[in-house]
Formats: C-alpha cells, structure tokens, sequence
C-alpha cells in the first residue's frame, strides 16, 4: 500500500515536472524564435560581395546559401584563399584550394569607361548589380569608382567594348609596408 | 582611477616622476648637430609643397599652374574643419600641380604644387591678430588653422581641433623630450625660441585654459631647460619638468604616463585622461601665426649623420627638395655602399628613395648615415628570450605579435592588442635576432587596414545589391500589376464592344427597315419624280455610313432613334420635290443652302463634344435631308423641261432644215437656169428668188434667232442646276 502510494507520488511528481518543463520550452521555442538562418548572415559576412556570379549564384547572398546547404566553399575567386581559410573556419570543414573552373585569384580591379566611346546604350547599366554605373540613354555613360566591385559583369554586355577593367591604383593610404625597407640601429 | 590633480602637483613639486615601463637606452648622438645654431638655407629654385601633409582631409587646390604667388600666400581652401591649407613658402609661379614623390614610407607619388621661386621672397601681406586675448575663441581657431598648423612633432593632426576640447583639461603637456637619437631640431629651437614658445604656450592656454601647464624636456638637454625656465619664469603656472632620459619618453602616451602617471585608455585620446600635448615647434608656429600672421612654411630639420660633413639644424621651407638640405650640409655619397637616407630619426624613421622628396610640416630630420652607424639585414629565428617584450613601453608580448604577424594571422594578432604597438622600435632595437619586427607589425597593421576597409566596402556594395534587387522586385510587381489592369480592362472592352456589335447591327436593321419602308412609300406616292427618292436614298445611306464612325460612341437606343427620325425625315424630303419644280427658286434655294450647310457645320463642330449630340445630329440630319434634296431637285427636274425644250428645238429645227433644204434647191435650180438660160431670164430668175426667198429668209432667221435664244436659256439654267448641285455635294460632304 504505502510502496504503491510511493510510486504514484513519484510517478505524478516526474509528471507534472515533464508537463512544465514541457509547456516552458514550448513557450520559449515561440517567444525566442530565431527569425533567419544565422548561418547564412554568417557566410554572406565573409563572402566579398563583388556579386560578380563567378561562383554560378546570382551574388553573394545565394552562395552564402547555398553554401549553408552544403555546397562547395571553393567557387569565390574575388575572395581567394582568405576567404576560403574563413569559410572553412566557420563551416568547420577543411580549406580547400581555389576552384579553378570558377576563375582564378586576381588584383582588384575597377570598370573604367572610355567615355568618348560610349553610346549611351544603358546596358551595363542593366548589367550592373550594385548600380555602380551612371548614366542615361543616348548620353555618355561612367562607372562611380568607389562603388565598383569590379566583377566584370559589365564588360561582356557593351556593344562597342568600350568598357576596360582597369587594376586599383595604389595610394599611400592604402599601401602594404614593404619588408625590405632597412630598419637602422645603433652600434655605438 | 585617475590621479587626483592635487597628488599630481603635490609629486611635481616634490620633482618626483613616474615611470612607463620598458624603454631603452640608445646612443644618443644629438652632439652631431645640437653644437651649432639654427642656420639659414638659401631658396631652392624649385620647391614642392604636398598638398596633404596633416591627418584629415586635403583642401581643394585655389591656385592655377602659371599662377605668380606671394610667400605666405595660401595654395588650398576648405571648409572641412578637418582640413588645413598649405601655403606657398616663397614667392615664385606655380610651373606645375602633379604628382610628385611623396614624403612617405611607400614614396608613392601625391598630389603636389611645384613653385619656383623668384628669389625674392616677397611676402604676402599678413595679418596678425595680437589682440588673440580679446578675441573670441572661435576667432584665434580659425587663425591658427588659416595658418596651416599641424602637429610637427610626427602625426601632424590638424592643432585647431586638438585646441578644442570639449571637455575640461587638467594639464596642457609641451612636448620637449625629442628622445629619438640625433634629433636635435627641438633643442636648438628651445635653446634660441624659448621666449617665442612661451608665447605660444600662452595663446594655447588661452584656448583650452588648462589648470597647469607642464613643459617636458628630458634631462640630457639642460641648455634648453634653462632657456625655457627663464622664459617661463613669470608664469607661475607654467613647470619645466626635467624628464629622464629614456627612449622613448617622448611618445605621447608614455610622456603623459611620466608626468601624471595617468593611462591614456587603448582605444581613447589624452583627452579623455584630461591632458592635451602638443609639441613645442607646434608652440612656435601658434605664435608665428598669432603675433605676425605667418603661416606654417618653414621648420627646423636636423640635418645630420655621419655622411654628412656639416651636419646642423636649418632653417628648411616646407616642399624644399632633400637633396637641396643635402648640399648645404655637404653630403658625401661616396661614404655609403647605397644611397640611403632616412627622413626621421633612426628608430622610427623610413628610407626615402629619391633625394626629390620634399620636407614637410612632420619633418624633424634627415639622417645620412654611414654603413657602419646601421645595422646590417641578417634576421635570424626568434629564440623568445623575450627580451621585447622586457623593453616595450607599452607591455605589449612583441614576440606573440610578431608571430600572428608574420604568420598572417590577422585577428590573433589584434587579439594581442596590435594596434597598441606606438611602432617605438625598442623591442626591434634589443632583438638579438635581429628581427626588423616593427616592419612586421607595420605590414600586419596595413593589411588589417586593407580588411577593414575592404569589409566597409563589401558592406556597402552588400546594401547596394540588396536595394537594387528589392528595387527590380518592386518594379516587376508594379509591372505585372500594370499588366493585370490593362489585361482587365481590355476584357472589359471586349465585353462592351459585344455590346455595341449588336446595337451597331440593330441599327443597320433599322436602317434598313426605314429604307424599305421610305422606298415603297416612295413607290407609292411618287408618280411623278420617281427618281428623286432613290437618289437621295442613296445619298442619306452615303451619309449613314459616313456618320456611323462619329457616332459610335453614342449609344444604341439613341441611335436607332436618330436612324428612325432620319428615316421620317427622308420620307418627308420625298414628299418636298412634288412641291418644288421651279428652277428659278430652287437656285436661290441653293444660295441658302450653301449658307446654311456652313452654319451647319460649325454648328455640329461646336456640339460635337456636348452631351446633346446625338440630338443635335438627328436636327441636323432633319434639315440636311430637307435641303439636300432641295439641292438635288433640279437635276432631275430639268430633264423634263429639256425635254420640252428638245421638244420645241426639233420641230424648229425641221421646219428650219426644210427651209434651208428648199432654199438650196432653189438656189442649184437658179444657177442651173444660169448656165443655161440667157442671162436676163436668169436675172428675172434671180430676181424671182431674190423676191420670192426674202420672207423665207427673214423667217427661218428669225426662227433660228428663237432657236439660240431658247438654246442659251437652257444651257445656262442646265448649268446653273448643275453649279447648285456640286455644291450641294460638297457642303453636305464635310457635313457627314
């Protein structure tokens, strides 16, 4: 009798536990309920947002996706190696080298129209993903230097091959130290 | 937490100091150059200024190539209040704006005005502002600014936002110390400027109105510390403190840990411990601007090592070529394996490859060494003996750095507080390795720069393309919505226009009805002009169709009435020509219906648009009929009077035919006698004729007189019809 009670009690006790337990979780899998995929916010961060569609996604967003559905993190040749040794990193898998069907690793570079050349034909403009080129139809067309991710998505839709993709000119700010330069000390 | 003010004066009087830890104790080899005064330079022929030679933003070039300017004279403008303006260091022309070689580790060329210079060196007028105490602040700012003041002791941050704390300053620190080897520029300027420093000490109290101003000069200078006390005597609030020599006891962070032993915090400004620094040269240029209005142009450059002959302190204007200070010092080349010069003193200095490179506001030095006074390239491994990081004045691990570094690293080494390192050089200066690692901190901290700026980049061109996408959805959505409403309303359309189908033919079938019925009334009740009702049947469904186009908006009910009143109208125009047969008033008829048809037309133009057309347009169609009609009478009537005429013509015609018959045998029978006869029967003969053809001649020429006369009358009414007809024709043809 008093056994059978003991078991009741406990039985009911571990119950009731697993019923509020149950009903808490519950509420918090709705109360604190992550609204995207962080994972893929995640890659996107890493990815350089050239946008170019080098990797076969169109832009750095889908990539990043499809990258969180399991696929190659090898396809971003604007990235390069960086890029692929963070990916790895964050995706916990083994750094790959760049995959050479998707390009290959190149200086940074800029869209530069020969804007005497230009016929005002809108269709970088169309080609632009970051609308980084100005210009109307029938009007001379330029590319704003600063907005330029240099994907090259411009250059194949020009009629007159007017557009070139020229590299980065190097400032002082920008400039990497040089490891050759000689370091003095003293011997006195 | 801070120490308190009062403890800090409570130690300074005591001339006790704090300590920053690490440091060394390099040669100092300042007795090269500290020996001589400051000297003067000859002008270079040819100067180069850098358009931007502060931290900030460069202003906007408002001189021209070609251009004469005056010494003093300012090259750039901004309203940036982080810009500073470069002014022309002697008077000359402006012969070029290019790049030229800039005064920077990467020697990458910038943005540069090269003057050549006169010789006159005639001044720009200047203007002094003496009276700076009663001045508003905002005033002796901008002064100091228009000056083109920047910080010469290294960074060259712009001295009027330095000058402009928004918070309250404890101490204002002057920076004496130059503890880099062989610098000695600061100590000749302190040992002949002191007094003019104090000036400029006093207008910068004026500006931040510290609680106590505190002049560091490290001990190994006492020439300098006694010209700055006997300058600074009469201020009680002003202390020399007689600092240690210890490399690098001049950097900002460790010159302020000395004095007030107060930690600037990592990622915060001297400000932020309440102490503002700034370099005595700095002092001198504030009150060169202030007293005599002259801007920043020249400084003092230490010209000085060993591959030099005389070295010393000059005097160079900003943009003087290198290799101009070279000369006057006798640079002997040969003495060296490789050119090399260093801009900066040896610890924290960079080798410039070209002797073109122009001195600027931050430069304090120029050191040709001889090979033996540097240290050879030969790195070895690290042994981490640590001896870096005994020495580090900022308790960095530089061993831990440099691995991240040179291994790429990125995010370790900012783990490691990278952007800590002040890039001093002792831990490089003690390496028994040898290792350049500053050079390796440098490299690293570019790249991480690179990044940043690349991530802000990418962050950017991210927030492009996602706005760009949502704009192409948005656009497709307003597209295919417009698609839908049109889609839509064209279904409309069609539903209505199966509509007016059918009224159009409900209206036909009226039409016709009406013209069935006008035709068989027209049979019955015509006898006479049966030809008139089908003619102008056939002219009013001429008109129908014509109208139908105009009239299609107009809806169907309204329409097969207008059919049905035109019917009834036409029925009433048959009946009208029975009454009219006379040409003569139908052609004043014509008159007015030419007139009216006008009026008409402007009638139906003006009413076109009104709600009333309809209406207007069966009126219309009632009165049109009416005349048309009346207009197209005569050209049926006048067959029966033609006739008629005809009729009267031939029997005239005969009679005058016979006439002429019997005169013409008459006459061939008469001169047939002629030939025959004798010719007096002939001549009674003729006489014969001539008596008995008279009353016939007489006759048959009165008839034909008749006959043209009749002739003409017609002709003229037949053409009379005819002209009222056309025109008719075409008054009624605009009308439809």
């Amino acid at each position: 009798m008093s056994l059978g009670f003991a078991i009741l009690t406990a039985l009911l006790a571990i119950g009731l536990l697993a019923l509020v337990f149950g009903l808490v979780l519950g509420f918090a899998s709705v109360r604190f309920k992550v609204e995207s995929d962080p994972l893929v916010e995640q890659i996107d961060q890493i990815l350089p947002q050239t946008q170019c569609g080098q990797c076969g996604y169109p832009g750095c967003k889908p990539y990043a996706q499809a990258i969180a559905d399991g696929d190659e993190i090898n396809k971003c040749p604007p990235g390069g190696d960086v890029t692929i040794k963070k990916l790895a990193d964050l995706m916990g898998v083994e750094a790959k080298s760049l995959d050479a069907a998707h390009g290959e690793e190149d200086i940074k570079k800029v869209a530069y129209i020969r804007e005497d050349e230009c016929i005002g034909c809108t269709k970088c403009i169309q080609a632009c993903p970051v609308d980084a080129i100005l210009g109307a139809a029938k009007q001379m067309h330029t590319v704003i230097v600063d907005e330029c991710t240099g994907c090259d998505l411009c250059v194949d839709p020009c009629p007159v091959d007017c557009i070139d993709m020229l590299p980065m000119a190097s400032s002082a700010a920008s400039w990497r130290w040089d490891i050759a330069a000689i370091p003095i000390k003293q011997i006195g | 937490m801070l120490n308190n003010f009062d403890d800090i004066i409570e130690k300074l009087d005591n001339h006790e100091l704090w300590d920053f830890p690490g440091g060394v104790f390099p040669a100092e080899r300042k007795t090269l150059s500290n020996k001589t005064p400051i000297q003067r330079l000859s002008i270079p022929g040819r100067l180069y200024v850098t358009v931007k030679q502060h931290i900030g933003v460069e202003g906007h070039l408002i001189v021209e190539v070609g251009q004469k300017v005056l010494k003093g004279q300012a090259l750039t403008k901004s309203m940036n209040p982080f810009a500073v303006p470069i002014h022309a260091p002697t008077s000359g022309e402006v012969t070029a704006i290019d790049k030229h070689v800039s005064a920077h580790p990467s020697g990458l060329p910038e943005l540069t005005v090269q003057i050549s210079s006169d010789q006159q060196d005639k001044w720009a007028q200047l203007i002094p502002l003496t009276d700076y105490q009663s001045q508003p602040k905002m005033q002796v700012l901008s002064a100091i600014c228009d000056a083109g003041i920047s910080g010469m002791g290294g960074a060259g941050f712009p001295t009027h936002i330095k000058s402009s704390p928004k918070k309250d300053v404890d101490f204002l620190i002057i920076n004496g110390i130059e503890c880099e080897p062989y610098i000695t520029s600061d100590d000749r300027l302190m040992r002949e400027h002191a007094w003019q420093i104090r000036q400029g000490i006093d207008v910068l109290c004026h500006l931040i109105k510290p609680k106590h101003v505190l002049i560091g000069i490290e001990n190994n200078k006492p020439e300098a510390i006694e010209a700055m006390q006997v300058a600074c005597r009469e201020n009680p609030n002003y202390r020399i403190c007689n600092v240690p020599t210890k490399y690098p006891a001049g950097g900002e962070k460790q010159l302020i840990q000395v004095l007030t032993n107060r930690e600037v915090p990592a990622e915060g400004l001297p400000v932020d411990v309440g102490v503002i620094m700034h370099n005595v040269g700095t002092c001198f240029a504030i009150a060169d601007a202030i007293f005599s209005g002259k801007p920043l142009i020249e400084r003092v450059v230490t010209i000085t090592g060993e591959a030099t002959e005389k070295p010393g302190n000059v005097w160079a204007l900003i943009g003087s070529p290198v290799a101009h200070l070279l000369a006057h010092c006798d640079y002997k080349q040969a003495v060296q394996n490789q050119p090399n010069i260093i801009m900066g003193g040896p610890m924290m200095g960079f080798s410039m490859i070209s002797d073109l490179v122009p001195v600027v506001k931050t430069t304090n030095c120029i050191l040709a060494p001889t090979d033996n006074e540097m240290a050879g390239n030969n790195e070895q491994a690290c042994i981490r003996c640590s001896a870096c990081a005994d020495v580090c004045p900022a308790s960095l691990l530089p061993q831990q750095l440099f691995w991240h570094s040179k291994a790429n690293e990125l995010e370790k080494a900012q783990e490691y507080n990278l952007f800590d390192c002040i890039e001093c050089g002792a831990c490089a200066y003690v390496c028994p390795s040898e290792i350049p690692l500053v050079h390796y901190y440098r490299i690293a901290k570019s790249e991480i720069r690179v990044e940043q700026e690349d991530k802000q980049k990418s962050d950017k061109a991210r927030g492009r393309f996602e706005k760009r996408e949502a704009r192409l959805i948005a656009e497709q959505q307003a597209r295919d919505e417009k698609h839908r409403l049109a889609a839509e309303s064209r279904k409309q359309a069609m539903a209505g226009s199966g509509n007016n189908a059918k009224d159009k033919i409900a209206a036909a079938l009226a039409r016709a009805k009406a013209k069935k019925q006008v035709s068989s009334a027209a049979d019955d009740k015509l006898t006479e002009p049966t030809k008139v009702a089908p003619a102008s049947d056939a002219q009013e469904t001429i008109r129908a169709k014509e109208t139908e186009p105009r009239t299609k908006s107009v809806s169907s009910n309204q329409r097969v009435q207008a059919a049905i009143e035109r019917a009834k109208a036409k029925k009433a125009a048959s009946e009208v020509p029975v009454t009219d047969t006379k040409p003569e008033p139908i052609l004043k008829d014509n008159k007015n219906v030419t007139e009216l048809n006008k009026k008409i037309v402007q009638k139906q133009q003006n009413d076109l648009d009104d709600v009333g057309v309809d209406e207007q347009l069966a009126k219309v169609d009632n009165q049109v009929q009416v005349e048309v009609t009346n207009t197209v009478i005569p050209e049926d009537v006048i067959p029966h009077q033609q006739q008629q005429v005809k009729a009267d013509n031939k029997q005239v015609r005969i009679t005058a035919a016979v006439a002429k018959a019997r005169a013409k045998r008459d006459a061939q029978k008469i001169t047939n006698n002629q030939g025959t006869s004798d010719k007096t029967a002939p001549a009674q003969k003729l006489n014969n004729t001539e008596t008995d053809n008279p009353v016939d001649l007489v006759n048959i020429e009165e008839q034909q007189v008749e006959i043209k006369k009749r002739k003409i009358a017609v002709a003229v009414a037949k053409v009379n019809a005819k002209k009222a007809a056309e025109k008719a024709a075409e008054k009624n043809d605009p009308l439809l």
